[in-house]
């Protein structure tokens, strides 16, 4: 019996290393997900009270399409980029509502999206969403007719 | 009993991890996935620096099949792909397919590390947001366009792709 639970067992870790080949986005816990859906709402210009939107990858491709509102925060699979990030929110009130978006890969491959959610849960910031997007920004936010802006 | 059960969950175990494998090897085809193109308009054009610093131009290689991928050194499905490019671009180079990158990454540096280390056999170029633009927006990595001898755009692929994918739509075209 021990040798059938031990197989279980490596089982389970095989497939949950699999998932996340090279990075951990899939760490990132299920309640600090916003789907696009409901962060397209929350930018429509009548709300008032909006997150704070950062853009976490990559610039070229911020330049070509952002959701509007939204900054260029660095690259946070690098240590500039989240030098970046840090500088940006470090004044801020810790309960501050930000949203983190990448989209520059399938989620599980995206380098930058838990780097720069892990820096500002360990700068102490408790309102701290991550857009998830399956695909990537082209398929799962621009095509959906969601509201983009273009340049940096 | 147990003597059977143990085999048969072995078989599962690695069925499991294969089949997940190959699963996330074919999902990005699929999804968005490959497009064929409709009425396969004609490559836009360009003349960006490569990674020695010289003028890369696409029409220059007219007349070739050309594989154009969009990629970037830190995206790890782009970087799976660059080994297979390159063993693609030996294979079939003397037959008149040309791979040309374009590399979307913020700043040269790192593109110029990758190329020599990677010993790669093609041409990059340094691409921005209009390059992006004049192809539609490339708005995730990695993407790659097939184009024929004419210079028109054949297939779209977005997200990894397997590489017989690319390598039958190359060979029915050399």
């Amino acid at each position: 019996m021990r040798t059938v639970a031990a197989l279980i067992l490596s089982c389970t870790f095989a497939l949950a290393a699999d998932a996340h080949p090279g990075n951990a986005s899939a760490s990132i816990p299920t309640d600090a997900l916003i789907q696009p859906e409901e962060l397209a709402r929350t930018v429509q210009p009548e709300k008032s009270t909006k997150p704070l939107i950062l853009q976490v990858g990559s610039n070229v491709l911020f330049a070509q399409a952002h959701i509007p509102g939204s900054e260029y925060a660095g690259a946070a699979s690098t240590e500039s980029g989240r030098q970046q990030l840090h500088t940006r929110v470090e004044r801020l009130p810790r309960n501050k509502f930000i949203v983190l978006y990448c989209g520059c890969c399938p989620w599980n491959h995206c380098p930058n999206v838990n780097p720069a959610y892990q820096e500002l849960r360990a700068m102490g910031f408790t309102k701290v969403k991550v857009l998830y997007i399956a695909n990537n920004f082209g398929a799962d936010w621009v095509d959906k007719g969601y509201p983009v802006a273009k340049g940096e | 009993m147990k003597k059977t059960l143990v085999p048969i969950l072995a078989v599962i175990v690695v069925l499991a991890v294969v089949g997940r494998r190959a699963s996330r090897d074919w999902n990005p085809v699929k999804v968005p996935g490959a497009k064929q193109s409709d009425n396969r308009r004609l490559a836009p054009d360009f003349s960006l620096p490569d990674v020695s610093g010289h003028t890369l131009s696409l029409s220059s290689y007219r007349g070739k099949v050309i594989l154009l991928d969009f990629w970037a050194t830190w995206c790890d499905p782009c970087r799976e792909e660059i080994p297979r490019f390159i063993e693609l671009q030996n294979k079939y180079g003397e037959r008149g397919l040309q791979i040309i990158g374009i590399s979307m990454d913020d700043s040269p540096q790192p593109v110029r590390d990758f190329y020599h280390e990677f010993k790669m056999n093609y041409p990059v170029a340094l691409g921005g947001a209009k390059t992006g633009d004049l192809y539609g927006g490339v708005l995730g990595l990695p993407i790659a366009f097939v184009i024929d001898r004419e210079g028109r755009i054949c297939t779209k692929h977005i997200g990894a792709t397997d590489i017989s994918v690319f390598e039958r739509e190359i060979t029915a075209m050399l």
